[in-house]
């Protein structure tokens, strides 16, 4: 898993390329809290590079979010796409974030 | 390599890819799908990350996890993994309500529900001391 971080228009848009299992799902967790310790509170994942999820990447996502909510702050998705979407639809994430095409439509 | 084939790890999180890595060579073998083929990685990640946890480390107790990949009929292609925990039996765990707010979300749940849902047969038995889990993927009619 590769993790790449830049700021766009006030919002911390975060590539992560590879694999979120339940081996380098922790990392991502500690990465995005290190950035909300920072002040940050505004996501967006950009998963185009992203070939694969599974439930401990989930769980990690679903702790960031009950980080932000009580901050006023935000996770959307962008670039979802064969198994890592399929795996959103499933698990019901796919209605319960706010997911774009492109990290180009979110960030409009 | 044919199967049927065994591989035994520690069961602990080092083994994950090397499961992983043995399970979708044999489905590739097979003539799964990439599409499939990643199906049966993230249901045979749930079943492991579970067993680590819930049959080993939970309960203070080291061990193996055994994976064996066979056919159990030409079009049926079976992943038996065998342990030597304690009595866990991942199909009782609860589902999660996948409608639910984030705020409601539950943290984990998932990983048992997405087994249940990939796999075409998921069956559990206790049998000398040991938990066997089989999961079951059959093939369609391109991959037969």
């Amino acid at each position: 898993m590769q993790i790449q971080t830049g700021k766009e228009k006030n919002v911390v848009v975060v590539s992560v390329k590879g694999k979120i299992d339940a081996v380098t799902a922790p990392d991502l967790e500690k990465a995005l809290a290190n950035l909300i310790a920072e002040g940050e509170n505004n996501f967006l994942l950009e998963l185009s590079g992203l070939e694969y999820i599974s439930s401990a990447g989930l769980r990690s996502i679903l702790a960031t979010a009950k980080q932000l909510k009580p901050k006023g702050g935000n996770i959307a998705f962008s670039g979802l796409r064969g198994p890592v979407k399929d795996v959103f639809a499933i698990s019901g994430f796919g209605t319960i974030f706010k997911i774009f095409e492109t990290k180009e439509d979110a960030l409009k | 390599m044919a199967i049927p084939a065994t591989i035994t790890l520690p069961a602990t999180l080092d083994s994950l890819y090397e499961s992983m890595n043995f399970v979708s060579f044999h489905a590739r073998e097979q003539g799964f799908s990439n599409e499939r083929i990643s199906e049966i990685e993230l249901a045979l990640e749930e079943v492991l990350v579970n067993i680590f946890n819930y049959a080993y480390k939970d309960s203070g107790l080291e061990g193996n996890v055994e994976i064996t990949c066979t056919l159990a009929d030409a079009q049926s292609f079976v992943i038996e993994i065998t342990d030597s925990g304690v009595p866990f039996n991942i199909l009782t765990v609860r589902e999660p309500d996948v409608t639910a707010e984030i705020d409601k979300r539950p943290i984990g749940g998932l990983g048992v529900f997405f087994v249940k849902r990939l796999m075409d047969e998921v069956h559990y038995r206790r049998e000398a001391e040991k938990n066997i889990l089989t999961l079951t993927v059959r093939k369609t009619e391109l991959e037969s």
